[in-house]
């Protein structure tokens, strides 16, 4: 599976912002312009995609793309 | 347990104070505005209790609208059951100061403390009571004057909260009644009981001056992990509920839970993949009002001709405990 287009397109759905600035180093709150709550929606959405439960503690250090991708490749593989 | 009547509601009622805290009056309390409370909580105002008014006043106004819905007489009544967490008093109970207000004696009046699960908890055990014989017309109320325990130096809980009664009548159906509850399902998950809580007050931290300086007799919340136990435990509540009874989610004429946030309900609706016309909605008006959201939006969506006589409807609705829960009933 490639994670990194699901990812993409997982983001894209939830924040309503263009591929194209979806980039590794994107911030979630800085650059997408998300709010507290759309954080959890999408972690809850990359749980129900990937079928797997990311612990609240886990959660809180994803904020951008990047670190999402390196969580989810490292616990999927 | 073998069943020898069913229960239905027979009639609702609500009170909500009169005075109202817009976003724009909030703007001038905290540090927010009021695109940011709508576009987080789908909320633009609520109804706030002034300096004298407690519980059992809403409760007792909105206690005498439901009677005279469900054309019963007050004495009919044979059992109250409040769901609250900011009742009059941490004791007597609110039911027992109702029952006085409504002149009434001789019979069983209590308080539940199931957070905002409370209404679902307190009219799942009236429906035991109706089923095995025991009463005939237990008045069963949601309340809530959380203003009153709000942290309003917080500006992300501050927002959130309104006061108001939701009261509905609770009576044994007659065998040719369509009108009735089906199922139930309440659950709850104490190893997250510190998410949502009053900390002092209690006999773990009993009120003194530094309870007091330090805020604790006020709500705390974790509001993002509130916010995912809520979809997913809500979500858990009414599907348990739905595959027991052979129910599709198409088959549903209304689904109403606690309007808690906009975008819990969303994203529980999203979830559900129900239609959206079938999810009522009154945050915007009341903010949360606790145990009282469900029985409020039930009677005002009742009250508008929204949800009718032989309509199946869908509650579900989650709180600090952190308790759960969903009904299953024909109105």
């Amino acid at each position: 599976m490639d994670i990194k287009a699901k990812v993409t397109e997982l983001i894209v759905e939830e924040l309503g912002v263009e591929a194209s600035e979806v980039t590794l180093e994107a911030s979630f709150i800085e650059d997408l312009g998300a709010d507290s709550l759309d954080t959890v929606e999408l972690i809850m959405k990359f749980e129900e995609e990937f079928d797997l439960d990311i612990a609240d503690a886990d959660a809180e250090g994803l904020t951008t793309v990047g670190k999402a991708i390196e969580y989810l490749e490292k616990h999927l593989n | 347990m073998s069943i020898k009547y069913y229960a239905k509601i027979s009639g609702t009622g609500m009170c909500v104070p009169d005075k109202v805290l817009t976003n724009f009056d909030l703007e001038k309390i905290v540090d927010t505005t009021d695109e940011w409370i709508r576009t987080r909580t789908g909320m633009s105002e609520r109804h706030i209790a002034s300096e004298n008014e407690a519980a059992s006043d809403l409760t007792y106004k909105a206690s005498l609208k439901a009677i005279k819905a469900a054309r019963i007489r007050t004495k009919d009544i044979d059992m109250i059951i409040v769901a609250t967490i900011s009742g009059d008093y941490p004791f007597p109970s609110t039911a027992c100061v109702l029952q006085q207000k409504l002149g009434l004696k001789g019979f069983p009046a209590f308080d539940i403390s199931a957070g905002c699960t409370g209404w679902i908890y307190a009219s799942n055990i009236a429906k035991q009571y109706i089923e095995n014989g025991i009463a005939k017309n237990i008045l069963v109320i949601g309340v809530e004057i959380l203003t009153k325990i709000t942290n309003w130096k917080d500006r992300g809980t501050c927002i959130l909260f309104g006061d108001g009664a939701g009261a509905t009548i609770i009576s044994r159906a007659k065998p040719k009644d369509i009108s009735r509850f089906i199922d139930s399902e309440l659950s709850a998950d104490g190893t997250q009981y510190d998410l949502l809580i009053q900390k002092a007050g209690g006999s773990r931290i009993p009120a003194s001056k530094e309870s007091v300086e330090e805020n604790l007799h006020t709500v705390y919340m974790e509001g993002n992990k509130i916010f995912k136990n809520a979809v997913r435990s809500m979500y858990s509540a009414c599907d348990i509920i739905l595959k027991r009874n052979y129910l599709d989610v198409h088959s549903i004429d209304w689904l109403i839970t606690h309007q808690a946030n906009m975008r819990i309900i969303q994203a529980l609706g999203k979830k559900l993949k129900i239609d959206e016309k079938k999810v009522i909605v009154n945050i915007e008006k009341y903010g949360n009002t606790s145990s009282a959201t469900i029985p409020m939006a039930l009677d005002e969506a009742i009250r508008d001709g929204k949800i009718q006589h032989g309509d199946l409807v869908l509650m579900a609705s989650f709180g600090a405990g952190l308790t759960s829960g969903s009904l299953l009933l024909r109105i």
